[in-house]
């Protein structure tokens, strides 16, 4: 049991915790924060699997962008009363029942397979460059990421236009 | 070192508690905070098989979960919009209300 299998576990009880609270509280802004922690953990676990600069792209665009937007559109749209699950019990139970019996399928399925590779050791200093990061997004050769680099620069801008078009005051 | 299934199951259960507060939540933002769940869960599972199965000169895995994040960006920047629009006229943004998009 080293640092690194501590570190795994305290990252994996934050995010099963916080996913788990996060569509079971009954405040939503209480479950923006949890998905937050949730979110937060996951970004842990890429620095712990020696992905920092994912980590990195992580931490900024969840905490810092999407975070923050949904406490705003939140505190913009508060109903008279929040009902934010009120549902029979019938149907609870059955959603419940549906999502173990997924879950346990794919738990299943996941511990007869026999994968290629069988642990993740803690990573050494070169997992992966952020250089070779840089070159291979503007690469157009083989393994490189130029185009769906440019379809997402489009995408966002397309994205900008449209929010704008659809929230603006008529 | 970490065995492969403990980090396919976390992903799995993250998954599955997406699914759950997808059916059972009324409010359409409620609803966009479980679709970004399943979506993280989706991004572990490309960096864990990336980095166990792949390691090497080989990245797709990387730049899949990439993509997706900046993916995840726009599209809750555009849902959210339209919750916005849809409370301009409603005062409401619960998932009964919207009868009318049925349609």
């Amino acid at each position: 049991m080293d640092s690194f299998n501590i570190m795994f576990f305290i990252l994996a009880a934050l995010i099963l915790f916080s996913s788990i609270a996060c569509v079971v509280t009954k405040s939503i802004l209480r479950a923006a924060t949890y998905l937050f922690f949730a979110l937060l953990g996951t970004a842990g676990l890429y620095f712990l699997m020696g992905y920092t600069f994912l980590g990195a792209v992580q931490l900024m665009v969840y905490a810092g962008g999407v975070v923050v937007l949904y406490v705003f559109a939140i505190l913009l749209t508060r109903g008279r009363k929040d009902q934010l699950s009120k549902n029979s019990k019938s149907k609870i139970f059955s959603t419940l029942l549906l999502c173990l019996v997924g879950l346990a399928i794919f738990v299943l399925g996941i511990m007869k397979y026999q994968f290629q590779a069988e642990a993740l050791s803690a990573p050494n200093e070169g997992v992966l460059k952020l250089s070779e990061v840089g070159s291979k997004m503007l690469s157009t050769g083989d393994g490189g990421y130029l185009l769906p680099f440019e379809a997402v620069s489009v995408l966002l801008l397309a994205c900008i236009v449209a929010a704008l078009v659809i929230a603006r005051k008529r | 070192m970490i065995q492969i299934n403990c980090l396919l199951i976390l992903s799995a259960v993250m998954m599955f508690a997406g699914i759950f507060g997808f059916i059972t939540r009324r409010s359409t933002l409620a609803i966009l905070l479980s679709i970004e769940l399943m979506l993280n869960a989706a991004d572990i599972n490309f960096a864990v098989f990336n980095r166990l199965l792949f390691n090497g000169q080989n990245v797709d895995g990387f730049f899949f979960t990439l993509f997706s994040i900046a993916i995840t960006a726009a599209e809750s920047a555009i849902a959210i919009a339209i919750m916005i629009n849809i409370y301009r006229s409603l005062k409401d943004i619960s998932v009964e209300k919207l009868e009318k998009m049925k349609w």
